[in-house]
């Protein structure tokens, strides 16, 4: 016997597999992007204000929620596609997965791919899926000391939203304290404080957006 | 489903590994896993017996798992202490601005392994062939 040092996280076949998706995207011109949270932070009120402000986008969402039955009605009513992804009972979703559920989805006519993760903080940061662009969502009401619980998270994304906005003069949340200790965790980290229900702070995060996206490959 | 995902990784990983390598069989896995990864180990054990007989390569292997100790950072006297201990708030000042500086992490450390014969390396995964008897 012949004793191999590996050093590799146990992911190691799925970040290999991420990179590769995340390469056949860029070239075909499709950004994909990972949106985490915890439940009811505001994801599908986000992505239905995104949708509506930037019709010259398509967009598509892929659903990993299990409950998501309602969020793609409402996406769908918009004129946007959707499609459950199937996560196999797991409590996050992985490179393969992602990968099927957009061969399901179907990319062809598509600009960008939301991916709405498992509404957890823990799992889905430790998977890479292959997206270009790792967005988590916190929400006023869930407090700022969230940072502190779920370093990873933070520290793996490349931006934070900052939900409810509107909802800050009844919480206890301190913007500052709460950007300053992401920053700390995260230093390249984009921030958006925005409010979906009133409009606030959206354009910022939507300029953001349309820089992610890949060039489109030449014809 | 934590500790399931975190096996059906490790086996896959594990097989590009052996094929990389052309490996023929894995004796044993040595996992480092934190202390505070969330990874609870008993059901992790159970979830790799499950799997195992699922991948030839891992049929006869064991699992050696080895602790790593989780530290905490705090940035407000710039000390570190014992995470499972005093948990996030800090034992010498009870300040909260805190960081776990490790022992979230899972990482395959090493393995044992026996390598293909040279000259039949190209069959040696052919499940048909009969030329164990
Ligand atoms: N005040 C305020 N409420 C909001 C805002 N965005 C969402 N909400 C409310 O928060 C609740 C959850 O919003 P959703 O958009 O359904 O959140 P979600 O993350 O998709 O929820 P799940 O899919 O159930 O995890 C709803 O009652 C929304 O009306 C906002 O900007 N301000
Ligand atoms: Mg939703
Ligand atoms: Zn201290």
């Amino acid at each position: 016997m012949r004793v191999i040092e590996l050093k590799e996280t146990v992911t190691a076949s799925n970040d290999r597999d991420a990179e590769a998706l995340r390469q056949e995207l860029i070239l075909r011109g499709i950004l994909l992007v990972n949106l985490m949270s915890g439940p009811g932070s505001g994801k599908t009120t986000l992505l239905s204000r995104t949708i509506r402000d930037l019709p010259d986008l398509r967009i598509a969402v892929l659903e990993a929620d299990l409950d998501a039955t309602v969020d793609a009605e409402t996406i769908e009513a918009l004129g946007a596609r959707s499609i459950q992804a199937h996560t196999d009972g797991m409590c996050h979703m992985d490179a393969g997965m992602t990968r099927a559920g957009l061969e399901a989805l179907g990319t062809e006519q598509t600009d960008v791919v939301f991916l709405e993760n498992v509404g957890n903080l823990i799992c889905p940061a430790e998977y890479d899926t292959g997206a270009q662009r790792r967005v988590m969502i916190l929400s006023v009401p869930e407090g700022d000391d969230k940072p502190l619980k779920y370093p990873l998270m933070f520290r793996e994304s490349d931006a934070l939203i900052i939900s409810k906005t509107d909802a800050l003069p009844y919480f206890d949340f301190d913007l500052e304290k709460c950007e300053a200790r992401v920053k700390k965790l995260n230093p390249m980290i984009q921030v958006f404080p925005l409010s979906a229900k009133t409009g606030e702070g959206m354009a910022a995060w939507e300029a953001w957006l349309r820089h992610s996206l890949p060039k489109k490959p030449a014809k | 489903m934590h500790e399931m995902g975190i096996v059906l990784h490790l086996a896959k990983t594990l097989d590009e590994t052996a094929k990389e390598e052309h490996l023929s069989k894995i004796g044993s896995v040595t996992l480092q896993v934190g202390e505070v990864s969330g990874i609870l180990t008993d059901y992790f054990v159970e979830c790799w017996d499950y799997f195992k007989p699922r991948h030839p390569i891992l049929k006869d292997s064991t699992l050696i798992l080895e602790t790593i100790p989780a530290v905490t950072w705090c940035d407000n006297c710039k000390r570190t202490y014992e995470t499972v201990k005093y948990g996030r708030e800090c034992p010498y000042c009870h300040s909260g601005e805190t960081w776990l500086l490790k022992g979230n992490e899972c990482i395959i450390k090493q393995i044992e392994a026996e390598e293909e014969e040279p000259d039949e390396a190209s069959e040696t995964d052919e499940p048909s062939s009969s030329k164990t008897e």
